[in-house]
């Protein structure tokens, strides 16, 4: 498959439908496997990494989920191909950073990808749209039992999976969601939730994992410990506090809503009218902004149907793809932001005034179901 | 504490470029990381990759997978504290889980079959000897 229809369609997890899917933008579960007795990538020389690459490869191609997919050698991708691949989360910014050895391989509606050669000689991963972790478990946990009968993973009876790093080992599965929070953001809670969940082994980070900033009113939520825990025991662990967290976070709009209603329609009036009347947006002013936007559309100030053109935005006013779309190689970030700006004003021209009157933010009935217009 | 930033050549200069100075391993891993590893006797090297402890404190990762038996006695007491617990409770490859079934059936033959012999039942004794015996076959192929 040819790298331009990746970049053609937004991926199933961004489109498609899930549980709890508007504070809940993502489910997402990875599984560190190594070889036995192959070094691992960081220790490895360029032969013994090219020879690895090509066992792995050559398995995760022959996986019945991959027979339509798109598989490449990092060489072989452009710094802002790579840079696509992450802003999309298919592959982490570790692995964009790596050259001749390393490879990755996604299937054509981008719900599964396998790393080669990052940390670990396998990182593969699952990601799907809204809160449903055990769904996704399911599938790389299928691709993992496959995979298993290609190649020799290794595994010790007591320590489990051996990954690169002792962090890992166990499971060697980090699952995360993706969770959009701005009422928690500003109500001024979020810092105490954000404490609390860190005290009991969960990590809560910015958009892109570990360091990253938050942005966007984006918040990754995802377990620490990998050992002396079955993947069923974190993933409910984690379920139980991301559900907590959507309770707060309903409750938190409500009493917006109630308490601070002029603040609210200010800040959904502002973003509004910055967006589509703005002639240069950095990336970050971008994604706050439209988060505010995205609040409305669930507080039902904007139409429904505007949902899926607003979400788009989050991921066509990144960087690399606002490139790709201009196929452009090399653009400086003041042409970004003016072509940012210009998006975005050419988007919000099919999305109304926001209409203060229909703003509902019942706690109890804000979360599932679908109001169209 | 004073901060300072240093170029690479002012650095060395100033005698700052101790290269063990700064372990990465504790960067990543939680202070006392690289000194858990280095409590194991002697300097262990791995004879599958060639990592050393050295380079443990270097990298905060390990070489191989092997190199979790050379290291395993230092690396428990960071396991410990790295994570919920220190044994394996999770998915197990398929391979593994059928030796592992096959290894708890064997035993439970045997005690049957001595506790069999010692009550004197020939019978009952020989009929699980063939079992073990079959099972034992299995193995092999």
């Amino acid at each position: 498959m040819k790298f331009s229809r990746i970049i053609a369609s937004s991926g199933e997890w961004l489109s498609g439908d899930g549980p709890h899917r508007q504070i809940v933008v993502s489910s997402r579960v990875r599984l560190a496997r190594n070889l036995r007795e192959k070094p691992f990538p960081g220790w490895a020389k360029k032969a013994e990494r090219i020879e690895v690459m090509r066992l792995v490869k050559d398995a995760v191609e022959h996986l019945p989920e991959m027979s339509e997919s798109y598989s490449e050698n990092l060489e072989a991708l452009s710094p802002l191909e790579k840079q696509v691949l992450v802003e999309r989360h298919l592959i982490s910014r570790e692995h964009a950073a790596k050259g001749v050895g390393s490879a990755v391989v996604m299937n054509e509606p981008q719900t599964l990808s396998v790393m080669i050669n990052e940390e670990d000689h396998l990182r593969m991963q699952s990601i799907c749209c809204g809160l449903q972790l055990e769904k996704v478990f399911g599938m790389i946990n299928r691709v993992d039992s496959e995979l298993e009968g290609m190649l020799d993973f290794a595994f010790d009876p007591e320590l489990g999976y051996l990954t690169a790093c002792p962090t890992n080992v166990g499971t060697g599965m980090r699952a995360s969601a993706m969770l959009h929070l701005p009422g928690l953001v500003m109500s001024e809670q979020i810092n105490k939730i954000v404490n609390s969940v860190n005290k009991i082994g969960l990590a809560v980070r910015g958009l892109h994992g570990e360091g990253t900033e938050a942005m966007g009113n984006l918040f990754q939520v995802s377990n620490q410990t990998t050992l002396g825990e079955t993947e069923e025991e974190i993933i409910g662990r984690l379920n139980r506090v991301i559900e907590q967290i959507l309770e707060h976070e309903k409750n938190a709009r409500a009493l917006l809503a109630e308490r601070k209603s002029v603040t609210l329609y200010d800040q959904i009036g502002r973003a509004y009218g910055i967006l589509a009347n703005a002639y240069s947006m950095s990336s970050k002013e971008a994604l706050n902004l439209l988060s505010v936007i995205k609040l409305g559309v669930d507080l039902r100030v904007f139409p429904e149907s505007r949902r899926f053109p607003v979400d788009e935005l989050f991921i066509e006013t990144q960087p690399a793809h606002l490139q790709k779309g201009a196929k452009v190689q090399k653009m400086s970030a003041d042409e970004r932001d003016t072509l940012r700006a210009e998006i975005i004003r050419a988007k919000l021209r099919q999305v109304p005034e926001p209409d203060i009157a229909r703003l509902h933010a019942d706690a109890a009935e804000s979360g599932e179901e679908k109001h169209d217009e | 504490m004073q901060k300072v930033n240093l170029c690479e050549s002012c650095s060395k200069e100033k005698g700052v470029s101790d290269p063990t100075g700064f372990a990465l391993a504790d960067l990543l891993l939680g202070l006392g990381a690289a000194q858990d590893v280095e409590k194991s006797p002697g300097t262990l090297k791995c004879t599958v990759c060639g990592f050393t402890q050295a380079d443990f404190k270097k990298t905060g990762r390990l070489g191989c997978s092997a190199c979790y038996g050379v290291f395993v006695d230092g690396l428990r007491g960071m396991l410990r504290n790295m994570h919920k617990g220190t044994t394996h409770t999770g998915k197990t490859p398929a391979g593994f889980e059928k030796s592992r079934a096959q290894g708890e059936e064997m035993r439970s033959l045997q005690e049957n079959l001595d506790q069999a012999v010692a009550a004197e039942e020939y019978e009952r004794a020989a009929d699980l000897r063939d079992k073990i015996r079959q099972i034992e076959a299995e193995l092999r192929a």
